[in-house]
């Protein structure tokens, strides 16, 4: 069945939307809890910055009234993993015009974890456009969320205490995907380990970044045994063309 | 505009383009490179290694890991998704029902 463009971005960013919006409730709460700002410096957080741990330390930061350059470096530090991500869609941004620059922008944790793992057909105009409204879908739901929670404060209406978990089962779902799509699963194994590792010897504000290049280490370790296999692969797209 | 208004907008700049840059910087060094094997190689597979990563440190973090619980309260919605997962393959279904259940264990069965 063909379903249309919007459709598709909106049936596969739903989880994301009861992840985004308790996430960005969190940091609503605390923007309007901890700061004198009025409250919808917090959605603007949202639209301009769009990074959920990034939004959270801003808070404190903002609280010691930190200096610019230092609050570059810290951002520029806690999100340091994003520098992976775009190694695995450089093909799939490839001549994506005026969508490319919003694509990269919002391309947070769960963004990239959708966007890696959905089928693609070969009709590239439309599986960006695709990317680019679940890139938005994604977006809007964080800016709700920091808006809701910086406007309602703590005079929340239900107990909505462990929402959240839609995140970890969001992972786990794209998980079991990338592992029927994938016929090495030395990543899954090398992404676990290095969690636990990373998890157990370093400090929570460190420990993604820690892991990710624990990975990528791991798969620098593992390039050469399998390197044929994409010189194979490039051959054989000359001979298409 | 006082001058703790400017503070606010000139910090959300500064973090945003501190955010930005790290999104950028492969699109701006290896957009030539995409298919060089090094690059086809980390790009296909660091997807599975971080959702694998991912999955890890965020159960790490929402379970409660002192004796008697041992994590069981994140782990066993976890492994409900799992399984629901891998028999329906339905992701709306399973997600639904692994948050649910972690939500009732931790506003019902924690706080009694």
């Amino acid at each position: 069945m063909q379903s249309s463009p919007l459709t598709t971005a909106l049936r596969l960013s739903l989880p994301v939307l009861f992840g985004y919006l308790p996430l960005g409730m969190a940091f609503g709460v605390l923007f309007s809890t901890q700061l004198d700002y009025a409250w919808w410096f917090a959605p603007l957080m949202g639209l301009v910055i769009y990074a959920g741990a990034g939004q959270i330390l801003a808070v404190s930061l903002l609280l010691a009234s930190t200096g610019l350059i230092e609050v570059f470096i810290a951002m520029l530090v806690l999100n340091a993993r994003h520098v992976f991500y775009g190694l695995s869609l450089l093909d799939a941004f490839a001549g994506a015009g005026w969508r490319k620059p919003y694509l990269i922008f919002g391309l947070t944790d769960e963004t990239y974890s959708l966007l890696t793992s959905r089928p693609r057909t070969r009709n590239k105009a439309l599986e960006q456009q695709v990317d680019f409204l679940i890139t938005l879908c994604n977006q809007i739901y964080w800016i709700l969320g920091c808006a809701l929670g910086a406007w309602l404060g703590r005079t929340l209406i239900f107990d909505s205490t462990g929402i959240d978990f839609a995140l970890v089962a969001l992972f786990i779902v794209l998980c079991i995907e990338q592992y029927k799509a994938l016929q090495s699963h030395f990543a899954i194994w090398a992404g676990a380990i290095a969690a636990l590792v990373a998890a157990l010897l370093f400090p929570a504000s460190q420990q993604l970044l820690i892991a990710i290049t624990l990975v990528v280490v791991a798969l620098f370790w593992q390039y050469p045994s399998r390197k044929h296999l994409y010189t194979a692969i490039n051959q054989d797209q000359q001979h298409e063309r | 505009m006082n001058g703790d208004t400017f503070y606010l907008l000139s910090f959300i700049l500064a973090a945003a383009a501190a955010t930005f840059l790290t999104r950028l910087l492969p699109f701006a060094f290896l957009g030539r490179q995409r298919n060089h094997p090094l690059v086809q190689h980390l790009g296909r597979y660091l997807p599975a290694g971080i959702m694998a990563l991912l999955v890890v440190i965020f159960l790490l973090r929402s379970g409660n890991w002192q004796a008697p619980v041992l994590g069981m309260d994140a782990l066993g919605p976890a492994l409900l998704v799992v399984i629901l997962h891998l028999w329906k393959r339905n992701a709306l279904l399973s997600l639904m029902a692994g948050t649910l259940s972690y939500m009732l264990i931790q506003q019902l069965v924690i706080t009694v």
